[in-house]
């Protein structure tokens, strides 16, 4: 599959595109601003469905990598890591939308909260799992042992979630479950949705792809050294 | 004694044998804590109100870190001598080396634990012998070395070895730390055993979890 080539890939930059129009135009248009916490509110409409995307990165990086484990076929290794990084990027992104929300309504830019102190592992846990990779030099052995950390790092998270949520919360329940939301804010937050997780979807087909192409030009290059050897033998 | 049993039994064997002519894991560690307890009352000062309320938390930071410096010492020497190649060659399953390694971890923390509590109460003069305290360590302790374990053998076969495992260990062992800390604080603050048993709970379901998990999948990093 090449770069922006395939047809999944104009699809999805064609759906990303439109709906992250839409979505600006429904934020900074169209919505009410909300009556107590006032303008700030409106990075609601991104930081939700960042912080849904960064999880279901990292749930991809769970299956990929239980994928791999049972059938050992390098696509899956691609994928894990190529949504590991997307994951850490939208981990990132949601720590510093909490930020910037955090600060004018509760005063202070971090509060260690059962669901920022649970998100802040999981970066961590996922900036590890970078790092194991990296630290490895043979292919398979990096991807086998990513895999290991992708498994026990997700597992771990409903854990750290659990123990944290025992000493209470500052933030926010799911309000968008118990009906909590007006009917245009909940259509805005919707189509949000869509335009994130149609970006990480071809943020993923991107980097899976430039993977490929990477491993690809690997092989090249080691089949020219080893013909050049044979020349020089 | 069934066959795996004695296969774990002989792996913890050796490593027990090799703790006590080297000596180099226990002394090492209780050094090491000890100056983590040391550094922190510096830190802190010593007053009375402060150190009651930072006590539960010293006390896991230098068990944290103790742990870490364990868990390096158990398969580096094993790598660099090219034993751990031995044992893969030996008739001992990965499972009974993963729980081998796990109970001669635990054994030595616990051993420890053992020295480092009693001083820690005589050095600041809160009650933390207690049979709550005493508990939440023994259950803390399996959950460090059960995951500890295998990112230890992952830990050894990457480059930077001494800063992968704590990378990875700390965040993941971050649940059994907040809550040993919180049950002991409850303990120490005269809490009975209602109060802490939310607390044993999330240690309980992490040790579980943290002994299937690895377990399961051990063998994807001894493999060679």
């Amino acid at each position: 599959m090449r770069i922006l080539g395939s047809k999944v890939s104009y699809g999805l930059l064609g759906l990303t595109a439109v709906a992250v129009l839409v979505s600006l135009v429904m934020i900074f248009i169209v919505v009410p601003t909300e009556a107590t916490m006032g303008i700030i509110q409106r990075i609601f409409y991104y930081h939700v469905p960042v912080a849904w995307v960064a999880f279901l990165a990292f749930f991809v990086v769970l299956i990929a990598s239980i994928l791999y484990l049972w059938k050992r076929k390098r696509k899956w290794d691609v994928i894990a890591s190529a949504s590991a990084e997307l994951g850490v990027i939208f981990t990132s992104l949601v720590l510093i939308t909490g930020s910037i929300w955090a600060k004018p309504i509760w005063g202070v830019w971090w509060t260690w909260d059962a669901r920022l102190t649970t998100s802040l592992v999981l970066w961590l846990i996922y900036v590890a799992y970078l790092m194991v990779r990296a630290s490895i030099g043979e292919e398979e052995k990096a991807a086998r042992f990513a895999a290991v950390v992708g498994i026990i790092g997700f597992v771990d998270v409903p854990i750290v979630a659990l123990a944290i949520q025992l000493w209470g919360t500052q933030h926010p329940g799911a309000v968008i479950f118990e009906g909590g939301l007006a009917p245009v804010m909940l259509a805005t937050l919707l189509i949000s949705l869509l335009a994130v997780t149609s970006l990480y979807a071809l943020l993923l087909v991107q980097r899976v792809s430039l993977r490929n192409d990477e491993l690809r030009l690997d092989d090249i290059k080691r089949r020219i050294e080893m013909i050049r050897e044979e020349g020089n033998g | 004694m069934n066959a795996s049993l004695k296969k774990i039994w002989a792996v913890l064997y050796k490593d027990i044998i090799t703790e006590v002519r080297t000596r180099e894991i226990i002394v090492s560690v209780l050094v090491f804590s000890l100056l983590v307890i040391i550094v922190f009352s510096f830190a802190f000062g010593v007053n009375r109100a402060v150190i009651e309320a930072v006590a539960p938390g010293i006390l896991w930071v230098a068990f944290a870190f103790a742990g870490v410096l364990a868990l390096n010492r158990q398969f580096i020497p094993e790598k660099e001598n090219g034993c751990l190649e031995g044992i893969l060659a030996s008739p001992i399953s990965r499972e009974a080396l993963f729980f081998g390694k796990m109970l001669s971890t635990t054994l030595f923390l616990v051993a420890v634990e053992v020295i480092i509590i009693p001083v820690f109460a005589l050095l600041f003069d809160v009650a933390v012998i207690d049979p709550k305290i005493i508990l939440v360590t023994i259950m803390g302790t399996i959950g460090f070395a059960a995951v500890g374990t295998l990112f230890s053998a992952l830990a050894v076969n990457t480059r930077a070895r001494e800063m992968v495992l704590p990378v990875l260990f700390l965040p993941v062992v971050v649940p059994v730390i907040i809550a040993a800390v919180k049950a002991s604080e409850s303990a120490l603050s005269g809490g009975d055993w209602g109060d802490i048993s939310s607390w044993l709970l999330i240690i309980g379901a992490f040790d579980i979890i943290f002994i299937t998990v690895p377990y399961l999948i051990f063998n994807y990093i001894v493999e060679e």
